[in-house]
């Protein structure tokens, strides 16, 4: 805030003073003023991205290239504007310039043009490329987001996710899991906690939800996809640091939508295989709950484990 | 055109008249106050209403606005703006503005005063069924403001009404009369729209004046008449959504909405596609962007050319840009929608056509830029609102190029780095060159100069301030601030408190909301007192200046209607004895002028 006001004090101040000493020019010297003041609060602003905490640094690498090729468009075509006010007033006993057309201008700008762009697409493609191909071994974590908080679904020893629907979703089961997949038994189920991933283990994210659109986002690995009722929508990062980072819903999901947070927290091998101790299972949940029985028919009629 | 010797010129041998292609009209002539002032056929006096309600109903967002700045940077000003208020706030302030002002401003407002005056026509083509769209357009924005009062209040689902929160009961509005309401209020404004926009349309084609060929028309009428088009495309997608939408609300369809737990329980919709909703939106939504923006392109255009007595430059590629920029708008629509959860190969396509529509957009900024080169500049306040609109649409255009970027917009998306970049490119640079035209076209509309002095405290605040507001707020979205948050408490992703940095950009738009006040009351008084017009005040070539009476009178042309020799843009032509030659100057009345382009 006080940085804020005193630049455009200072600005202000400039302004006036040039205003006054050339009240002829104080309209592109405003105008150039807007630039400059737009480029000093870039280069002083303590408002900032946030220390990446994921592999995706090759988006702030892109976000940093594109600041420089259209900054530097932004820069060149204001304060040519601005000279040319300044140059051109009007004086009654002048003519403007004439000249319709000069296409070999014109073509020349289309060239420069087509070249900036292709400078910022390509590298932004390359990256996107990257960021819709997950790995292979990509440790799954289910997210099942409903207004408003947050449930995660880990796979137990075998590593796969057991087969959902939902129609078996109930008060007990609220991920539907199929009680007849043997995979699901072992699955980990963290219902309204904080989740906890292993750093430097790349995860793949399936982003489920029961009610409405939300958003899985932590400004620290930079990553989103909207989680959308009926379908399964993924996205994938590695974490690189430790530490607890806060989950924010980043689609407008209803009235709390602002209070629809969460916490993950990156951890060491050591603390997570702790935390990853004190779970329950799918398969440990349905036996307290009496549902053993029946999980035991499904899984005789599969005729598995 | 140039190589016609002096002697050919003078003796009005070049002065080609086409001939009469349409047959003159009648027209209605009004008996009753009520026919001429109210209910009135004459596009003139609709255009005017239009501007009114739009404006007037703009106010209300404007307000809105506030509220919502009030409960970002001093939640305890407000205590009476819970959740559900601010989030119907944001969207009712969102809906007005994009459609309700910007829309009916530019095409109802600009649109119908200006296309028959400029192509020298006597009224639009259909004057009765332009009357009815007015009258429908104000019945949609009556629905719109009952909203307001119906149980529950109005909806809060966002300006993009995404399903399944939109009609669910988690959303203000959700399960009452609020969403049923913007929807019914939403398809009425496009029937509205239907007809003006036919009717400016058909007017453009069919009932230009003789010599007024398609490249001779001023930029203004291209970019209403390419984004009337862009319009008469875009809308059916938003009217069947909102049908779609209306009937998954009301009679529990399921277009949009798949099997989902309201609330504990399992809803009776199943397998409809909220993605479904959001390629029909954007559809509508994206075009939506240029049909704000094309006619504040053209605008601005006229205004600079004629402000600078300078030619736009590169007149031929002005035109074709706002068409490609037209055609391009309809295959860019899912980037509004990279983290949507739709197919991520979409991705590739939608950056591409995203950033190609940069090069024809960058094209028209460095033609205006260079249409000051060597002008003869009058800082009238239209030019400085014209150059103002420059600095942020360039500033709001090239921070598309981040979010049409796909990767960038990964990080970026639904944070305030959004907010900050469509209020830059399709709030503030269009409202700029709205204010930059009323400035230009008030003496034509009343006779009457607008207060210069009042005019320039206006454009300043208005023009620093919302800059103010808004280039910060692109850092609030590098930080990750996400948008549509009643609350954002401190969270530790941000490394320095925005509190701060919310409280500057609250002032500022109070400063700049308030600001407006002083334009109101210029309009006001200088309506009725402002300093007297001459006729032709600007010295602008184009025939809207050229009318027998100022303000121009029912029928707009007197007694024959102007033939057209040239386009809009003589201006400081070498040899001619003004530094501008009306459209309707024949070649022979102008001898000596050394006329490259006609």
């Amino acid at each position: 805030m006080i940085l804020a006001i005193a630049l455009v004090l200072v600005l202000a101040i400039v302004g006036i003073y040039v205003a006054i000493k050339f009240p002829q020019r104080a309209v592109s010297a405003a105008l150039a003023l807007v630039i400059f003041g737009s480029i000093a609060f870039h280069f002083l602003t303590p408002w900032w991205w946030t220390e990446i905490a994921s592999n995706w640094g090759a988006m702030d690498d892109t976000i940093i290239l594109t600041f420089w090729v259209t900054g530097s468009v932004f820069c060149a075509v204001c304060l040519f504007m601005s000279y040319c006010v300044w140059k051109f007033r009007y004086n009654k006993d002048r003519k403007a310039e004439y000249e319709p057309e000069n296409s070999k201008l014109e073509w020349g700008l289309t060239i420069f043009t087509t070249i900036g762009v292709c400078a910022l697409l390509a590298p932004g493609l390359i990256v996107w490329d990257k960021y819709v191909d997950p790995p292979e071994d990509a440790f799954r974590i289910e997210v099942m987001a409903q207004q408003w908080y947050w449930n995660f679904r880990l796979p137990g020893e075998d590593g796969i996710l057991g087969l959902s629907d939902f129609d078996n979703i109930d008060e007990d089961n609220t991920f539907g899991i199929n009680l007849d997949d043997p995979n699901g038994l072992d699955d980990i189920l963290i219902e309204g906690d904080d989740l906890h991933i292993l750093k430097d283990r790349s995860i793949k994210l399936n982003l489920r939800s029961i009610d409405v659109l939300h958003n899985f986002y932590v400004p620290q690995f930079r990553a989103k996809m909207d989680m959308v009722p009926g379908m399964i929508t993924t996205y994938w990062f590695t974490p690189i640091r430790t530490g607890e980072f806060e989950i924010l819903c980043a689609e407008y999901c209803g009235t709390s939508h602002y209070a629809m947070r969460g916490w993950v927290s990156v951890d060491e091998e050591a603390d997570y295989k702790e935390w990853l101790s004190e779970q329950t299972t799918f398969g440990e949940m349905m036996s307290s709950l009496g549902k053993s029985n029946d999980t035991k028919l499904a899984l005789n009629i599969n005729g598995e484990k | 055109m140039s190589a016609d010797s002096y002697e050919d010129v003078a003796s009005g041998k070049n002065d080609i008249i086409p001939a009469l292609e349409v047959p003159p009209q009648d027209l209605y002539h009004a008996k009753s106050f009520l026919t001429r002032w109210i209910f009135s056929q004459d596009a003139k006096i609709i255009g005017i209403q239009y501007a009114l309600v739009a404006v007037s109903v703009g106010l209300v967002a404007l307000v809105l606005s506030w509220m919502m700045r009030l409960q970002l940077a001093f939640p305890e000003l407000v205590p009476f703006l819970g959740p559900a208020q601010y989030y119907q706030f944001v969207t009712m302030h969102g809906m007005i503005m994009v459609v309700y002002l910007l829309t009916a401003l530019f095409l109802g407002g600009f649109g119908n005063y200006l296309i028959p005056l400029m192509v020298g026509a006597r009224d639009m083509v259909f004057p009765y069924l332009n009357m009815v769209s007015f009258w429908t357009y104000l019945l949609a924005v009556l629905v719109l403001v009952a909203s307001f009062f119906v149980p529950g209040g109005p909806t809060g689902a966002g300006w993009t009404l995404y399903p399944p929160q939109a009609i669910t009961s988690g959303t203000p509005g959700g399960d009452g009369l609020g969403i049923v309401l913007m929807l019914v209020s939403l398809s009425i404004f496009v029937i509205g729209f239907t007809m003006g926009g036919l009717n400016y349309v058909i007017t453009i084609l069919q009932a230009r004046t003789r010599g007024m060929t398609l490249m001779r028309m001023p930029l203004t009428i291209w970019g209403i008449f390419t984004a009337t088009v862009l319009a008469l495309f875009a809308f059916p997608a938003l009217i069947v959504s909102c049908i779609m939408m209306t009937l998954d609300s009301l009679l529990g369809t399921s277009f949009f909405m798949p099997a989902i737990i309201e609330f504990g329980e399992q809803s009776e919709h199943s397998g409809g596609s909220p993605i479904l909703f959001q390629h029909l939106f954007w559809f509508f939504g994206h075009p939506e962007v240029y049909i704000v923006a094309l006619p504040a392109f053209g605008i601005v255009s006229d205004l600079i050319s004629v402000h600078a007595r300078k030619n736009i430059f590169g007149y031929r590629m002005m035109v074709w840009a706002i068409v490609i920029i037209g055609a391009l708008s309809f295959v860019v629509w899912a980037h509004h929608m990279y983290v949507s959860g739709m197919n991520p190969w979409f991705g590739f396509f939608f950056a591409t056509t995203t950033l190609i529509i940069a090069v024809p957009t960058a094209l028209k900024v460095y033609n205006w830029v260079i249409t000051l080169w060597r002008g003869n500049i009058r800082l009238t306040i239209p030019m400085l609102f014209s150059l103002a609109f420059i600095v942020t649409f360039v500033n709001g255009g090239i921070t598309g190029l981040f979010l049409g970027n796909v990767i960038v917009d990964v990080p970026l998306s639904d944070t305030y780095f959004v907010v900050a970049h469509f209020h830059m490119v399709m709030g503030i640079a269009p409202v700029l060159v709205i204010f930059g035209a009323i400035y230009h076209w008030f003496p034509l509309i009343t006779g009457r100069f607008l207060h210069e002095g009042m005019g320039k405290f206006h454009f300043w605040v208005t023009f620093l301030g919302s800059y103010l507001i808004y280039f910060p707020m692109h850092y609030l979205g590098f930080v990750g601030v996400p948008r549509r948050y009643y609350e954002m408490y401190e969270s530790p992703f941000m490394t320095t408190s925005t509190v701060s940095l919310n409280q500057f950009i609250t002032i500022a738009a109070i400063t700049v909301g308030l600001t407006q006040i002083v334009f109101l009351y210029n309009i006001i008084t200088s309506a009725k007192f402002g300093k007297k017009a001459n006729r032709n005040p600007w010295e602008a070539c184009s025939l809207e200046w050229q009318t027998a009476d100022v303000p121009p009178t029912h029928g707009n042309f007197g007694a024959e209607l102007p033939i057209v020799y040239r386009w809009a843009y003589d201006f400081s032509v070498p040899g001619a004895k003004d530094d501008y030659i009306p459209q309707n100057v024949a070649p022979s009345e102008v001898p000596g002028a050394k006329v490259e382009k006609t």
